[in-house]
């Protein structure tokens, strides 16, 4: 122990004088920055790689985010995704009989749609004979859904060229989750089901007792831990000691930019949704600058009484979907499409899901600037999954941090924290809403209109999810 | 395998005390000449208006609550009460598994007289009840280990915030060391989580954890570990906890938090009804009967908790404090605290390594044999991260100790000790099969085939023919000898025993067997294995029943000669528990198997000749001819059916033992010779064993026999007893059964010398 101790005493010093550095590095970057944008734009290469295709995000939409229990309530999740494929449709109107593959991603699977994907292309008329699979990967499962035809395991479909038209998205309705009978319950139905004679279900019925009506909850805990994810967030924002005024601040933050992204006709990834017997839903509705004393009041949602999340700077329970053409370059051009960002280089991670459950991305910003011969610097767009306040802040301070990034990365020096500045320009999830399997979608596609509206060449989105996994990946603008 | 199923009070002995590491320091550089000196164990800053009191003794693991760290705490308090800048404290250790492990052990073996001891209690009283006076609120955030003074210091503070951790456990072990909370904790227990929760505590000594406390009322919020962040996790959530701590010192202060707390509707019912002073009187009652009955008033000191907890009742707070620092006088002065102290001492030497560190660290584990033993060292271990192969020579035996493993684990979700999680993810450290796969990376074998000679030369040989060359061979056997196993093989150097006790997930003890090849790399590798497993590790020497076995045989021989004497197994058992004895010498027969018991029996008394003459073979060989195997068999001495808890004596043994009668003897067979009879042959075997070098020390003398064959822990083991009892006494006892029987009886040479010379085992 006093090993431990000695060790921490002997580093403290030279973090700490290496914090002080850092917190000013960015600072001075980033009024570099504004000077000369677009010369610094200019100088970068593309990282285009002989030999490989390049692929092409021809362009991508979603469905309006609603807060849970508004107007999808009674839709079921293939429903939001059909309207995302035909948004898709109408904005890009791309045969659908060129679609080779579709994919979405999901995470809480109502059971009767088990292969979402396919019910929603089916019902939103492609054509049969185009296969559709769902992945799941927690909140990161869209973008898995998109990295499918990148190369996961070397064989993506596009880069294999198995196919040269794929769409992937990704939906997640909360409004309704599949609540089960309790095992024993479900035990006797199943029995009943295989009862021959009437004795045999009579005997069967007599086992019957009434707590077999307990309901079973879909687990809100990581079912490795059994902690839920906020009270992990929450014990991690404690670990960096990341204020509660800090995470209000953030959110808040998020909120205005979100705001002011939606009133400046930003988030035009956004596209209407006819709501069957309502109303048509045309933006987001999670969006609501508050104040720092209202959001003061609040109390802790997780760890009572003294926690710091709390519901205002946490992501809140969401519906919607979202689904992006992606081609090869040379289809999309020779289709006529001019499109919007390459899909580059991107990993995966994964790390302790107990303490380190929410620090995906963390661990996966540097190795995808490694893998892409890039550095911090040379990212003008940060498209980051907001989970809650306290996760992000957390990210930054661990990424910022020399003695992490030794101890528990095995890397010998950090990778920075990303400019302020530069990140979530257009509110993140904690603003606009987090329907787990959707987001991965609607962050590329933010970064990808990003880069075009603010001028720059490389995004880097990122996210944490459940299971402690993580996942970034570089999106380049294509040249105008 | 010589054991017992019963001896859980042992384990909880075992469990609660080892957590309550006393520790041999003695403040040198203390001074007292100025109080604003810096401190030795205690330090404190302020943090706006709330002083921040941080405990961490120097070179020690953990925190002792010494005369030393007592003045320097009241010297501290006197501080902050006096200054105006302070409004609020907090009180928290540095030491990350350690809030105070309790009051200084040696503190009270220093004291000659029970006034000397009283007046300890009346100052630590005095100082906690200051402290509970306390107009400033102080907070305690309790990190790792509160225990015994520990936990009464924090009781005293206005609230408690602790550490949602499993190193976190509070608790008052004091009655497992034969004495009672002496700090004002008789007192505020039953105030604070109401009486039965108190009784409970007091009388078990058990550690609870911290959300158990939490729901008792014992702490008021719970903090959770934090992961690593900014520092290292322990080091952070020390931290966090102290800032937590600060913003509700503040908040107190303030009068922002309630000091009241919300309690339940049984807890407000309990707490009505022991509002009632004739249900207080059927609670003490009841709560005697039952301490009477399971101490069979061989311990003094929960009787005593009981009547001092009464006096503060119905009588008062002053009453109380008056009474609970006398009685605490009175049983620091006892035999049985003497005996339970001394336990207590050997177990943390036991704990220890004294071959120092192994050249190579044991990771893979293999067990041969699948039976409950090698099972049951397998669940031991995986549980401990080793990984570990199981191999037995069968599917269904394999599947069986398979089965053992995971009823163990799963026993624990139950408990809620693991999460199914868990429990999965350390059953995957099991590997069962029936070849030699993966032995090549082995680093240490344990055998726990059958007890046969031939078979484990058999297992030695093909074991030895695909392990590699640093691996151990490790031989868990009851009587055979090491050096005989060890002859077949091409590596006797790296041969050794690990006599385990059955049930292994119970039993604590480990009887390691040297023989005079084995090196001492191998030793260090056993025991090193032995303490991951959790096990209190004594180190004998090879000779035949090593020591263990070879100290029960003479008894179990004597126990044969008592029942042939007529005494019925019901009384005889009476008569072993009544001494102290957590199984009854009848019972503990059939617990370990009459054709078990037989066999040692036959190969003891080849060796050893007449010293383990008494009782007939004969008796066991024709139980074992009928099937009377004992448990196992479902019949012994007693008959055992399944679900059923109440022992009926088995109706064909009276034919048997009829068969087999002997007249007693008159001048030897009162309750009280008996009793010593069975004993004295155990003792004196035991001090052979010393006498014989079989045993290093007295101290493992006493942890074997205690921890491993339930000799009375009261009575603390037989060199401890022979101490306090008197070597002569103990001599001319065996001298006058030897004139009755022969040369069983006779006393060992180092009894005598022992006896002749005043001298005493422990200095």
């Amino acid at each position: 122990m006093t090993s431990i101790l000695t060790y921490t005493f002997k580093n403290l010093p030279s973090t700490s004088a290496w914090a002080l550095r850092f917190s000013l590095r960015p600072l001075s970057c980033s009024s570099q920055l504004r000077a000369a944008p677009a010369a610094q734009t200019n100088t970068k290469k593309t990282l285009a790689k002989p030999n490989v295709r390049n692929i092409v995000v021809v362009d991508g939409v979603r469905i309006p985010f609603l807060l849970s229990g508004t107007s999808y309530k009674d839709l079921m999740p293939h429903d939001l995704a059909r309207a995302a494929l035909s948004g898709l449709l109408h904005r890009t109107n791309v045969p659908k009989e060129v679609v080779d593959y579709i994919i979405f991603g999901t995470v809480i699977q109502e059971v009767k749609t088990s292969n979402v994907a396919r019910e929603a292309a089916l019902g939103a008329g492609f054509s049969d004979k185009t296969p559709a699979h769902t992945v799941t990967m927690a909140c990161i499962s869209a973008n898995q859904a998109m990295t499918t035809d990148l190369c996961p395991v070397g064989v993506g479909l596009i880069a294999s060229g198995q196919s040269d038209v794929i769409v992937a998205g990704g939906v997640e309705l909360m409004s309704d989750v599949p609540i089960r009978h309790s095992r024993k319950m479900r035990k006797m139905m199943l029995d009943l089901n295989k009862a021959k004679t009437l004795g045999q279900r009579l005997s069967l019925i007599s086992k019957f007792r009434l707590n077999f009506l307990t309901p079973e909850l879909p687990a809100v805990a990581e079912f490795s831990t059994s902690e839920t994810m906020g009270h992990s967030a929450d014990r991690l924002a404690a670990s960096f000691a990341v204020s509660r005024l800090e995470q209000d601040e953030y959110a808040l933050r998020s909120h205005r930019l979100a705001k002011k992204a939606q009133d400046e006709g930003l988030l035009s990834d956004v596209v209407p949704f006819k709501v069957p017997g309502k109303e048509t839903v045309t933006k987001d509705n999670g969006i609501r600058p508050s104040s720092l004393e209202q959001m003061a009041k609040l109390k802790p949602a997780f760890v009572k009484p003294y926690g710091t999340v709390t519901a205002a700077n946490s992501s809140f329970l969401t519906d919607g979907a979202s689904a992006m053409l992606i081609m090869a370059e040379d289809k999309a051009l020779a289709m006529g499409y001019k499109p919007k960002a390459y899909l580059r280089d991107f990993v995966y991670v994964s790390q302790d899901p107990k303490d380190q459950l929410l620090l995906g991305p963390t661990y996966a910003t540097p190795k995808v600037l490694e893998k892409a011969g890039l550095t911090l610097k040379d990212i003008d767009a940060f498209e980051f999954h907001e989970a809650f306040s306290g996760q992000i802040l957390a990210n930054f301070k661990a990424m910022d941090s020399d003695w992490f990034a030794q101890n528990y990365m095995g890397r010998k020096t950090k990778v920075g924290a990303p400019p302020l500045e530069k990140f979530n320009n257009w509110g993140g999830s904690l603003s606009l809403g987090h329907p787990f399997g959707a987001t991965g979608c609607r962050l590329v596609m933010a970064a990808a209109n990003r880069l075009r509206k603010e001028g720059g060449q490389f995004g880097l989105v990122a996210a944490c999810a459940a299971g402690g996994q993580g996942h970034a990946m570089i999106v380049e603008a294509y040249p105008k | 395998m010589v054991a017992s199923r019963a001896i859980g009070c042992l384990r909880r002995f075992t469990n609660a005390s080892r957590t309550l590491h006393c520790s041999g320091y003695i403040s040198r550089n203390f001074t007292s000449s100025s109080a604003l000196l810096a401190r030795t164990h205690i330090n404190y800053g302020i943090k706006e208006d709330v002083a921040v009191i941080r405990i961490n003794s120097p070179n020690s693991k953990v925190n002792t609550l010494n005369k030393e760290l007592q003045s320097e705490f009241m010297e501290v308090m006197n501080e902050i009460w006096a200054s105006d800048q302070v409004r609020s404290a907090v009180l928290i250790s540095s030491k990350p598994g350690c809030f105070i492990a309790g009051a200084d052990i040696n503190m009270i073996a220093a004291c000659k007289t029970p006034q000397e001891v009283t007046r300890l209690s009346q100052e630590g009283q005095k100082m906690f009840e200051k402290l509970e006076k306390s107009n400033k609120p102080v907070v305690a955030a309790i990190s790792g280990s509160c225990l015994g003074g520990g936990l009464e210091l924090a009781i005293s503070c206005q609230y408690r915030i602790a550490t949602k951790d499993k190193k976190t456990v509070l608790g008052v072990p004091e009655v497992l060391l034969g004495i009672l909370p002496g700090a004002g904790g008789t007192q505020r227990l039953p105030q604070m989580v109401g009486i039965p929760a108190a009784f409970d505590m007091m009388l078990t000594g058990r550690n609870i954890r911290a959300d158990r406390a939490k729901k008792m009322g014992l702490v008021d919020q719970l903090v959770e570990p934090l992961g690593p962040g900014i520092k290292p996790p322990e080091e952070r959530t020390i931290e966090y906890l102290e800032e937590i701590a600060v913003t509700f010192a503040k908040g107190l202060a303030d009068k922002k938090i309630s000091l009241k707390r919300s309690k339940g509707l049984m807890e407000r019912l309990t707490s009505y009804a022991m509002g009632i002073p004739f249900v207080r009187q059927q609670v003490y009652k009841k709560v005697e009967e039952q301490v009477r009955k399971q101490t069979k008033g061989l311990y003094p000191a929960p009787l005593k908790i009981i009547d001092v907890v009464k006096t503060g009742l119905e009588e008062g707070k002053e009453a109380g404090y008056l009474s609970e620092s006398q009685k605490f006088g009175e049983l620091a002065m006892t035999r049985e605290s003497k005996a339970l102290i001394g336990l207590y001492h050997g177990q943390v030497l036991c704990k220890k390594n004294k071959f120092g560190m192994p050249q190579k660290e044991v990771k893979h584990l293999a067990v041969l044999g699948a039976g409950l033993m090698g099972a049951g060292i397998a669940q031991v271990s995986v549980d401990k991260g080793l990984q570990t192969i199981l191999k037995d020579a069968t599917l269904t035996g394999l599947g069986r100790g398979q089965q053992q493993v995971f009823k163990g684990l799963n026993d624990k979700v139950k408990k809620k000790t693991l999460t199914s999680f868990e429990r999965d993810f350390i059953f995957n450290n099991l590997t069962g099969q029936l070849d030699y796969q993966g032995f090549e990376k082995a680093d240490m074998v344990i055998e726990a085939v059958f007890e046969d000679i031939n078979l484990k030369h058999k297992v030695l040989k093909e074991v030895e023919a695909v392990i590699p060359a640093h691996c151990v061979f490790a031989s868990n056997t009851s009587a055979l000898p090491i050096n005989e196993i060890a002859s077949v093989s091409k590596r006797p150097e790296k041969v050794i025993g690990m006599h385990y006790f059955s049930p292994v997930d119970k039993m604590q003890l480990l009887e390691i067997i040297t023989t005079e090849k084995t090196s001492k790399d191998t030793t260090a590798s056993a025991v090193a294995v032995g303490l991951k497993q959790g096990k209190v590790i004594i180190v004998v020497k090879d000779g035949p029943g090593f020591y263990t076995t070879r100290c029960l045989a003479p008894m179990m021989s004597e126990v044969i000669r008592i029942l042939q004497e007529g005494v019925g197994p019901k009384k005889l058992d009476s008569l072993t528990t009544g001494f102290g004895f957590p199984v009854g010498a009848a019972t503990l027969v059939d617990e370990v198997g009459v054709d078990v018991a037989k066999h040692v029996a036959e190969d003891l008394g080849k060796a050893f000749g007449e010293r383990f003459a008494g009782g007939s073979l004969e008796l066991l060989k024709q139980m074992v001819a009928k099937g009377f195997l004992g448990r196992k068999s479902g019949k012994g001495f007693y008959v055992y059916k399944e679900g059923v808890k109440s022992k009926d004596l088995n109706s064909e043994m009276d034919s048997v033992l009829a068969g087999l009668q002997v007249s007693p003897k008159p001048e030897v067979s009162s309750d009280e010779d008996i009793q010593y009879r069975l004993v004295s042959r155990f003792v004196n075997e035991a001090a052979m064993c010393l006498q014989e070098e079989i045993l290093a020390t007295p101290a493992e003398g006493d942890i074997g026999a205690v921890f491993g064959l339930g000799f009375p822990p009261c009575l603390g083991g037989p060199f401890r007893f022979v101490d306090l009892y008197g070597a002569q006494k103990i001599v001319d006892r065996l001298k006058r059964y030897e004139a009755a029987y022969g040369k069983q009886f006779t006393p060992c040479q180092l009894l005598i010398d022992q006896a002749s010379a005043n001298k005493k085992f422990y200095q």
